[in-house]
């Protein structure tokens, strides 16, 4: 794809930090905010994953035993608010602001102080999100919000403040996305190392690149969605409400007009990733580099038009249920380029299957599942029957864990030896993976036959028919969760030390990042690279 | 008996819940998961259907299954043959294409391509837009009307053509919700009056709510539409087969969406011919009684019937509420005020105005036109002299009647 003509020596400089915290609240290092904010991500994956053992718990038999059904209610809600907008997100936006200046040979990002802002407005919106559970054990207020992640009117008008917590949560999330994509993207058009064309910046880039495009484009939407709600709830307005002339479905085409693309903002980042890894584990280039770029492109495009298959059951005219089952569709075309490109990307290679590309393999495996069950959740008949059913959830959760969670921990065990310098121990990667998948899949194949057999989502408690696979699904789940403090220590452990990474950490590794020492020094790329 | 909520929650019990929720894991996890795993029945698919759409929706289900199987176990083959094959440990030597060279390469790249497309937009859309032409065909030759209204968190059933409605909840015991008797067979999927409709019949089903977005599902009917606050939509069924058919809310309505069940029993025309005039009847006799003057002690025992079925779930069996979202009508101002002013009209606000009308913005829903006027008396009544409230009067059927 692209090299490297003149290697300058990477200069060492002495200069001066601010110690212990104010290093880290003041820092417009690039490499220092990607740790925040894979740092941040990897905590709020946990708290996370501890709310929804809770709600597993409460669903392993029939029967309410740990909880009320208000608590319940926000659990669920809060568990997807935190795992996309604190978890994935993040984690996502701290690939970029390690590897995309390293990637594309530039000294850092184009809008350094805005980065930093970028990172700390998280925390405190984390914290706004959370802190009405606390209250309310405190005594003030009723909790979180319990409308489920998608905030739908007019349930959530009538909510308490845990809504308005998290509108604000939302607000401050949003305003710190955008601000990491607009840096993104003038990075990426005003910092590329001379010679690197469009066409040949790394296709991690160019993934980062769409989901900047999609988050400046939609975030606005949700941002004005919430902001209605606000003022439906306090100040007086009908948007959702059809006795002042609005209309509750606003609010769900609102929501996922910004709501689907966010599939695709947690995923893009992680689809440039693919093939890097597999091409290096492969030991063999990308195959079909513009048919990725052009798949991006084209999912980006069409993610922006289909956003009513989300409720197909809200009842629309047919033109509509016709225009939005098809166009839907229609993203299975560019996304089988994609896995045609990565298998064969890995055909006839010389692969080795180090952690990376268990989880690289492993992505593909069960992304591919979340990809077919996508395709017949289109169909409008049948969704009927899937449609807010556990077979939904089940199908978004090979989505975003096996498409996004595993994503991400292909890329961190891929590049762990760069941020550190130092191997990671090799043995515990594949027994995480191991783990990682087998429950996965204890956890999620159940749910799909508990949404065929007619379990809805969302529900604290449920019927004797559906006890047992929601038993063998709670298991799984715990194992599931447990097996990631695994991935916890082995990050750790290879922070604190471990076997000495060379400068090209892997064998067959290809990119500009890979001709920096590992670990890179505290600047980089000051003297850009020469692409021929 | 509608309510679920645990009340006199605290941490201790919390703790005691955690430990004896530990005790039964491990319990089960010897005695039900290992012989359990072999004996259960599992279901894997669709129930059974017995309508035309949810024959039709299975029938696309179980195609489509089968396609998307047969296009996963190719792909991955393939990718699984190149990962044995290709391997550096078997000193297999990397190739160095990274796109299609030749003219059959690209073939290669294409074929795929035109199988997805046609899969797509012909094996799967035609049979797919067929359906979605039926499934919306609620107007043709219908021969009846269902009205079904969500409610935070019960449905109400209507028959326009014979005047009747009535409102059915969850049947099941509290006791078993929370563990303290054994589940029954129907547990959580069982209602104290079900919803009957003729077999053979085209019913056109008109859905709404009075609060928030529910959603009606009965999966053997293969159909599950919103109910939507302030709309109308609609769906069909037909059903080919008596029997009892259950399904539950879809949508997450607040805290007892788990608890709304749906039941619907489906008998041959003439039985259900004879349920219809058994049901105008009762009617008739229920609305006769508006005009009669109640003594308090036949109000207190209707109203607290009307309670139970009504109010329990937020106002709780003790009127203490559950706070901040739920108020106490114990002790409470609202319920504590003088019923009507002097000239015998609703005061903004009041306990009348609140059941009548509702409170907008919150789960306290207009009552006016899901209760009948006895049953509206009868709870005021009720509410005003109970859970320790001792305002010792009353209101007659016959006012709420002139209040309308």
């Amino acid at each position: 794809m692209s090299s490297v003509t003149t290697t300058h020596p990477v200069e060492q400089h002495a200069e001066y930090h601010p110690g212990g915290l104010l290093r880290w609240l003041t820092t417009t290092n690039h490499k220092d905010i990607g740790t925040m904010y894979m740092t941040f991500a990897l905590i709020m994956f946990f708290v996370g994953g501890i709310m929804i053992l809770a709600v597993r718990a409460e669903l392993f038999q029939p029967g309410l035993q740990l909880m009320k059904p208000e608590f319940f209610n926000q659990l669920i809600g809060v568990h997807a608010l935190v795992m996309i907008f604190a978890a994935l997100m993040p984690a996502a936006t701290g690939f970029a602001n390690w590897m995309i200046p390293l990637m594309i040979g530039a000294p850092d990002m184009a809008l350094p102080r805005l980065n930093n802002w970028g990172f700390w407005l998280l925390p405190p919106a984390a914290f706004l999100l959370t802190l009405p559970f606390s209250l309310a054990l405190l005594g003030f207020g009723d909790g979180a919000i319990a409308t489920g992640w998608t905030f739908y009117a007019p349930l959530s008008v009538q909510g308490g403040w845990g809504v308005d917590f998290a509108i604000l949560a939302v607000h401050i999330l949003g305003i710190s996305s955008i601000m990491g994509s607009i840096n993104i993207i003038v990075t990426i058009f005003n910092m590329r190392a001379p010679g690197m064309t469009m066409m040949k910046l790394p296709l991690f880039a160019w993934g980062w690149l769409i989901t900047a495009f999609l988050l400046i484009a939609t975030l606005p939407v949700l941002a004005g969605a919430v902001t209605m709600l606000l003022t439906d709830r306090h100040f007086g307005t009908h948007f959702f409400d059809a006795a002042g002339g609005g209309d509750p479905i606003l609010f769900q085409h609102l929501f996922w007009f910004f709501g689907h693309p966010e599939v695709y903002i947690l995923l893009l980042p992680v689809w440039g990733l693919m093939p890097h890894v597999l091409s290096t584990f492969s030991r063999k280039p990308v195959y079909g580099y513009k048919a990725q770029v052009y798949s991006f492109i084209a999912i980006g495009i069409l993610s922006v038009v289909v956003w009513a298959h989300h409720f197909f059951t809200a009842g629309m005219p047919i033109p509509a249920l016709i225009y939005f089952m098809f166009s839907t569709m229609a993203i299975s075309l560019p996304l089988a380029v994609l896995f045609f490109c990565w298998i064969a990307t890995m055909w006839k290679g010389a692969m080795s299957f180090e952690t990376p590309m268990l989880f690289a393999v492993g992505f593909i495996v069960l992304f591919g599942i979340a990809g077919l069950t996508g395709l017949i959740l289109a169909d409008v008949a049948a969704d009927a029957q899937y449609h807010h059913s556990y077979f939904v959830v089940a199908h978004f959760h090979y989505a975003l864990f096996a498409g996004g969670i595993m994503g991400v921990m292909t890329g961190v065990y891929y590049w762990l030896p760069k941020w550190t310098g130092h191997m990671y121990n090799e043995t515990l990667g594949k027994l995480h993976f191991w783990l990682t998948v087998i429950s996965f899949n204890l956890t999620f194949i159940p749910q799909f036959f508990l949404g065929l057999a007619g379990m809805p989502r969302r529900i604290p408690d449920y019927a004797l028919q559906f006890a047992e696979f929601n038993a063998i699904s709670t298991i799984g789940a715990f194992i599931l969760g447990l097996s990631q403090l695994l991935f916890a220590w082995n990050v750790w452990a290879c922070v604190r030390g471990g076997k000495k990474a060379e400068s090209r950490s892997w064998e067959g590794a290809e990119g500009l990042e890979w001709e920096l020492p590992s670990p890179p020094p505290h600047h980089t790329w000051e003297i850009q690279p020469q692409i021929k | 008996m509608a309510s679920v909520t645990l009340e006199s929650w605290t941490m201790d019990n919390m703790v005691g819940n955690v430990v004896e929720w530990l005790k039964k894991t491990i319990c089960l996890l010897i005695l039900f998961i290992l012989p359990g795993i072999a004996n259960a029945a599992y279901n894997f698919n669709f129930p059974e259907p017995v309508t035309p759409i949810a024959r039709e929706t299975l029938h696309i289900h179980n195609e489509f299954m089968l396609i998307i199987t047969i296009l996963f176990v190719v792909v991955f083959a393939i990718m699984i043959y190149s990962m044995i094959k290709h391997r550096k440990s078997i000193g297999h030597q990397p190739a160095s294409f990274s796109g299609p060279r030749s003219a059959l390469q690209w073939l290669w790249v294409l074929i795929p391509f035109a199988i997805l497309l046609f899969i797509d937009f012909v094996l799967m859309g035609i049979p797919a837009v067929k359906a979605i032409i039926t499934m919306e065909d609620t107007k043709n030759r219908a021969d009846m009307v269902l009205k079904v209204t969500g409610m935070q968190w019960k449905w109400q059933y209507e028959y326009p053509e014979a005047g009747i409605k009535f409102i059915s909840t969850l049947a099941t015991p509290r006791d078993q919700i929370t563990n303290a008797e054994a589940k029954g067979e129907h547990y959580l999927l069982e209602v104290d009056k079900p919803v009957v409709l003729p077999v053979g019949r085209k019913v056109r089903i008109l859905l709404t709510s009075t609060d928030v977005i529910h959603t009606w599902w009965v999966p053997q009917f293969g159909v599950k539409r919103d109910a939507i606050p302030g709309f109308l939509r609609e769906t069909w069924v037909l059903i080919e087969k008596p029997g009892t058919y259950r399904g539950q809310c879809a949508e997450l309505c607040g805290k007892d969406h788990g608890f709304m069940p749906v039941v619907v029993h489906a008998v041959p025309e003439p039985e259900y011919l004879a349920w219809l005039e058994q049901q105008k009847a009762e009617a008739k006799a229920a609305a006769g009684g508006a005009d009669r003057t109640w003594s308090s002690e036949e109000l207190m025992a209707a109203g607290k019937e009307v309670y139970e079925k009504q109010c329990v779930a937020c106002h709780q069996a003790s009127g203490q509420g559950l706070p901040p979202a739920f108020p106490a009508l114990a002790g409470s101002k609202v319920v504590n005020a003088p019923l009507l002013d002097m000239n015998g009209k609703i005061v903004k606000d009041s306990h009348v105005d609140r059941v009548m009308n509702g409170k907008p913005g919150t789960a306290m829903q207009a009552f006016r036109n899901t209760l009948s006027n006895v049953e509206l008396a009868a709870v005021i009544t009720y509410e005003r002299n109970s859970f320790g409230n001792r305002r010792g009067d009353m209101i007659q059927p016959a006012q709420i009647k002139a209040l309308r």
